[in-house]
């Protein structure tokens, strides 16, 4: 049976560390040059909510490099009141960002 | 505006040009300031002027299969580097003209020297048929 969506299939060349619905938590380090994970989700915590694939690192590509070995790219879900300090909309709010593996830990 | 002399009599709305104080900042990247508080967005949009709509299609061309000259994420650091004061002032375009410009430098298709005495023959050129021309240059 072919599933219809993607996103929770698990193929080999898809997979990565994490799974939908794995909590994970952003790396929280200082880099020098092109990144793509802000500021503002460094050091939280999130939940995967998709794997979209693997995708040239993007740190790499900003100079002119080949960005292999592709990275595993996922859909992490944040909770907005883990993200702000004084968070006034309703509870349940999130966010959801693009978040490269070599960015997130796994939270135990 | 006036990068573009053609474009000179037409009514555009000009965007907010300011420098904010990136106040709890600590080592965030000039661009990376989601959640820092600056202020009410400017939302009011504005028409693209010729010059704003070349610089889009540049982009488009040289980042193409058959280029490669650049790729969107060398396009983004190259935006990230400008420094703060710089990256506040400037607008959408003149971020992306920038960074097309010095991105064709890096990548050895054209020569700075090259890029300057163009833009002096353009101005000359313009000042001849008596047009006003811009003053301001993008910095590099």
């Amino acid at each position: 049976m072919v599933s219809k969506r993607p996103h929770t299939r698990k193929p080999a060349a898809l997979s990565g560390a994490f799974a939908p619905g794995d909590p994970v938590r952003v790396a929280k380090r200082p880099v020098l040059g092109h990144c793509r994970t802000p500021w503002y989700l460094r050091g939280k915590p999130g939940v995967v909510a998709a794997v979209y694939g693997r995708f040239r690192n993007p740190e790499q590509l900003a100079y002119h490099k080949p960005g292999l070995p592709a990275l595993v790219l996922y859909k992490v879900r944040f909770a907005q009141g883990d993200l702000w300090g004084r968070y006034a909309g309703p509870a349940g709010d999130h966010l959801e960002a693009d978040i490269y593996e070599h960015w997130l830990e796994p939270i135990t | 505006m006036g990068r573009d002399g053609a474009e000179g009599n037409q009514q555009m709305s000009e965007p907010e040009r300011k420098n904010m104080l990136r106040q709890g900042a600590k080592g965030r990247a000039v661009h990376d300031i989601g959640g820092l508080e600056f202020g009410p967005i400017d939302r009011s949009e504005h028409d693209l002027a010729l010059w704003e709509k070349r610089t889009d299609a540049m982009l488009i061309l040289l980042r193409d299969n058959k280029r490669r000259v650049l790729s969107v994420d060398a396009h983004r650091r190259m935006i990230e580097s400008y420094g703060e004061q710089e990256y506040d002032r400037t607008t959408y375009y003149e971020k992306w003209l920038r960074s097309v410009r010095n991105l064709l430098v890096e990548q050895d298709v054209l020569t700075r020297e090259e890029i300057e005495a163009k833009m002096a023959e353009v101005r000359a050129k313009h000042a001849k048929a008596g047009r006003k021309a811009a003053k301001e240059t993008v910095p590099w």
